[in-house]
C-alpha cells in the first residue's frame, strides 16, 4: 500500500518533470536563431516558397499553438514527423534507443567492475604502496574527461595497436539476420559469437571512454566508506569468529559499504548517458547522441524534441531503478 | 593450567608510548575474572589482544598469550585466527553497532559454527534456536528471520550472548557488556551471563570499570592503572582488604546508589601520585626511560 502510493507520487513527479522538459525544449529550439526552413530550400527560393514551406510545418503560428498542436499528438503517441528525413520521429528515435542503451549499459557494467576491483584491492591491501597507487590511478581518470579518454582510446587501440573497430557498431559487410535493433543482445541469444565479438569489438572503446571516469568515482567512493565499514563493531566481531580479511570486506562490510556509491552511481549514469552524445560522434556509433547532434545541425525540430523527451524519460526511469535497488539492499528501508 | 596464560605483555602505540606494561595474568578454567580500571587504563585492550583484534596502531612487543598452553603470538595469522574462532568468544560493549545491519540475525550465529567449525546448517540452526531460548528470547524463530533494527538493544545484547556461547568457547570476553544498556536491563544482562557462564562451564574474562559488577560475577580481579597490573587478587579479598593504595582508593570511590545525595569521592591526588611514580620506576626497570 506504502510502496504503491510512493510509486504513484514518484509517477505524478515524472510526468511533471517530463512537461518541463518539453516546454523548455520546445521554447529555446524555436527562440534560438536558425531557420529549418531556409536549410531545406534550395537557393533562390521565392518568399512564397518560404511562406508555403513554413504553414506545412506550422511554423507560422505562435510557439504556444505550436507546442499545444505537439502536446496533442504526443499523448497520442505522435511525436510528428522528422525534418529532414520525413520519417516519423518516434520510429527514429527508437530505433536508435537500443544502440544508445547497450552502449550505456555496457559503459556502466565496466565502471563498475573496474571500480569494484580497484575498491576491493585497495581496502584489502589498505595502507601498503598498492593502495597509493590505486588512488593515483583513479586520480587520473578522473581528471580527464570522458572525449579525451576517448581520443587516447583511439590513438592507443585504434591507431599504434589496431586490435579494437573505432567506426560504427558493426562492421557493416557482415550479414545481419536481426529483427530488433539490440545488436549485442540479440546475436548472444542467436548464438552468434562471430556477430558478438565483432559488435563488442566495437563497442570496447567508446564504452570504456565512457567508464574511466566514472569507474574512478566508484573506486574513490566504495573505497572510502569500505574503509569506514571495516572499523565498526560488526566488523570486528566477525574477526574474532575466525573469518579472514578477504571474506570480511566480501561478505560482512561489502553489503554495508556499497550503498553511498549505488545512489552516486544513479546520478553519475544519467551524466554517462549525457556523455554518449559526443563519444557517440567521435567513435560515428550509430546511436541516439549522435542522431542529436546532426538533428541540431540541421535544425530538424521535431527530431530534437523527441531525442530530449526521450532521453529525460530514460533519466527518470534511471533514478527510478537506483531508488528500488537501494530500498532492495537496505532492509531498514524497506518498510519505510 | 589455567586455560588462559597471559604473562609479561607489553604493547606500545606506534609512536613508542606503552599502553600495556608487563601485564600477567590467567584465567582457568571455568573462573570468571573481573579487569577494572578507569577508561584509558588498558583493560579493553588486553582483551583485544588476546581476540587478535588490537588496532592496528597498537603493536605488541613482548610477551606471550598463552591459550590452552600454545602461544598465540608465535602462531601464524591464520592459524592464530582459526584458533582464536574455535576457542574463544567476545561479548562486545554496543549491542546496537555490534550486529551487521544488512544481515538477517540467525546467520549472524551460524556463520561461525559453518564456516570456522565446519557444522551443518541445519545443525548449527537448531543450537542457534537452542541458544535464543536459553538467554530468553520469544518465538526464536522469528528473531533468526528478523533484521538487527527490528529489535531492542536488550534483546540485541541476548543475541550476542547467545552467539558467543554458540560454539562452546573455551574462553569468552565480555567487553563491558552492560555499560551501553539501560540500567533496568543492566541487572538482567549481568545475571543473564553469570547464569550461562556457570551452566556452560566458560572462563569468562569480564572487563569493567564497575565494581559493583565486579562482586557479583566475579572471582578473581585485576586492577588496572596505566597499562600496569597494580593488584591480581580474588574477589572477596579485594572488598574486605584491598592490597594496593590505588585499589582502596578506587574502592572508596565507588558511588554508594542508595544515598542520592551523597557526591562523589574522587581519588586522593596522593594515591595518583603514587601509583604513577610505580609505573615510572617500572619503565626505568624496563629500560623505557
Amino acid at each position: 500500500m506504502i510502496v504503491l502510493r510512493a510509486l504513484l507520487s514518484r509517477l505524478v513527479m515524472t510526468a511533471i518533470t517530463l512537461f518541463g522538459v518539453a516546454v523548455i525544449v520546445f521554447v529555446t529550439i524555436r527562440v534560438v536563431p536558425g531557420n529549418p526552413i531556409a536549410m531545406m530550400l534550395p537557393p533562390g527560393a521565392t518568399p512564397e516558397d518560404v511562406a508555403n514551406l513554413t504553414a506545412l510545418y506550422g511554423l507560422d503560428k505562435t510557439i504556444a499553438e505550436q507546442f499545444l498542436i505537439w502536446g496533442q499528438g504526443v499523448l497520442a503517441g505522435d511525436f510528428g514527423t522528422s525534418i529532414t528525413t520525413r520519417q516519423p520521429v518516434l520510429d527514429l528515435v527508437l530505433g536508435r534507443l537500443p544502440a544508445t542503451l547497450e552502449l550505456s549499459i555496457m559503459a556502466l557494467v565496466m565502471a563498475m567492475l573496474i571500480g569494484g576491483v580497484a575498491a576491493l584491492t585497495g581496502t584489502r591491501l589498505r595502507g601498503t604502496r598498492t593502495e597509493g597507487g590505486i588512488d593515483i590511478a583513479n586520480g587520473m581518470a578522473l581528471s580527464v574527461p570522458d572525449f579525451l579518454w576517448g581520443l587516447i582510446l583511439i590513438l592507443l587501440f585504434g591507431v599504434l595497436a589496431p586490435i579494437f573497430h573505432i567506426s560504427g557498431r558493426i562492421t557493416p559487410s557482415l550479414d545481419l539476420p536481426f529483427v530488433t535493433n539490440f545488436y549485442l543482445f540479440e546475436s548472444l541469444l542467436r548464438l552468434r559469437f562471430d556477430l558478438w565479438a565483432d559488435i563488442v569489438s566495437h563497442m570496447f572503446l567508446p564504452a570504456l571512454a565512457l567508464a574511466i571516469p566514472l569507474s574512478a568515482i566508484i573506486g574513490q567512493l566504495l573505497k572510502q566508506s569500505l574503509k569506514e565499514t571495516m572499523h565498526l563493531d560488526y566488523i570486528t566481531l566477525a574477526r574474532t569468529k575466525g573469518y579472514g580479511e578477504n571474506h570480511i570486506i566480501l561478505r560482512e562490510a561489502l553489503r554495508n559499504a556499497i550503498l553511498p556509491t549505488l545512489t552516486l552511481v544513479g546520478v553519475q549514469f544519467t551524466f554517462l548517458i549525457g556523455g554518449t552524445v559526443i563519444i557517440e560522434r567521435l567513435f560515428s556509433y550509430e546511436g541516439l547522441g549522435n542522431m542529436a547532434i546532426d538533428a541540431v545541425i540541421n535544425r530538424d525540430l521535431p527530431l530534437i524534441q523527441g531525442i530530449v523527451i526521450l532521453f529525460a524519460v530514460i533519466f527518470t526511469g534511471v533514478n527510478l531503478i537506483v531508488d528500488l535497488t537501494y530500498a532492495l539492499l537496505n532492509p531498514r528501508l524497506r518498510h519505510a | 593450567m589455567s586455560f588462559l596464560e597471559i604473562r609479561n605483555l607489553t604493547a606500545t602505540l606506534s609512536n613508542g608510548m606503552p599502553i600495556l606494561r608487563d601485564v600477567s595474568l590467567s584465567v582457568a578454567a571455568a573462573e570468571v575474572r573481573g579487569l577494572v580500571g578507569e577508561s584509558g587504563a588498558g583493560k579493553s585492550m588486553i582483551g583485544k589482544a588476546i581476540l587478535g583484534i588490537l588496532p592496528r596502531s597498537v603493536r605488541i612487543t613482548r610477551g606471550e598469550i598463552r591459550l590452552d598452553g600454545t602461544d598465540l603470538l608465535a602462531l601464524p595469522p591464520a592459524e592464530r585466527r582459526r584458533r582464536i574462532g574455535q576457542s574463544c568468544a567476545l561479548i562486545p560493549q554496543d549491542p546496537l553497532t555490534a550486529l551487521n545491519p544488512s544481515r538477517r540475525v540467525g546467520p549472524q550465529i551460524t556463520d561461525r559454527l559453518v564456516d570456522i567449525l565446519g557444522w551443518t546448517r541445519s545443525n548449527a540452526e537448531a543450537r542457534a534456536r537452542d541458544l535464543l531460548a536459553e538467554v530468553q528470547i520469544p518465538e526464536p524463530e522469528r528473531v533468526m528471520r528478523s533484521y538487527p533494527h527490528e529489535l531492542s538493544g536488550g534483546m540485541r545484547q541476548r543475541i550476542l550472548i547467545a552467539s558467543a556461547f554458540a560454539a562452546e568457547p573455551k574462553l569468552i570476553v565480555a567487553d563491558e557488556p552492560t555499560t551501553a544498556l539501560d540500567v533496568t536491563v543492566q541487572k538482567q544482562i549481568l545475571k543473564l551471563i553469570a547464569g550461562m557462564q556457570a551452566r556452560h562451564g566458560t572462563a569468562l574474562l569480564f572487563v569493567t570499570h564497575d565494581l559493583g559488577v565486579v562482586s557479583k560475577v566475579c572471582q578473581r580481579l585485576s586492577v588496572l592503572y596505566a597499562g600496569m597490573v597494580v593488584e591480581d587478587t580474588d574477589v572477596r579479598g579485594f572488598f574486605s582488604a584491598p592490597d594496593h593504595p590505588y585499589s582502596r582508593a578506587l574502592l572508596a570511590a565507588t558511588p554508594v546508589y542508595t544515598d542520592p545525595e551523597a557526591s562523589l569521592t574522587p581519588v586522593p591526588e596522593a594515591v595518583i601520585t603514587a601509583v604513577r611514580a610505580e609505573v615510572a620506576a617500572a619503565d626505568r626497570r624496563a629500560g623505557r626511560g
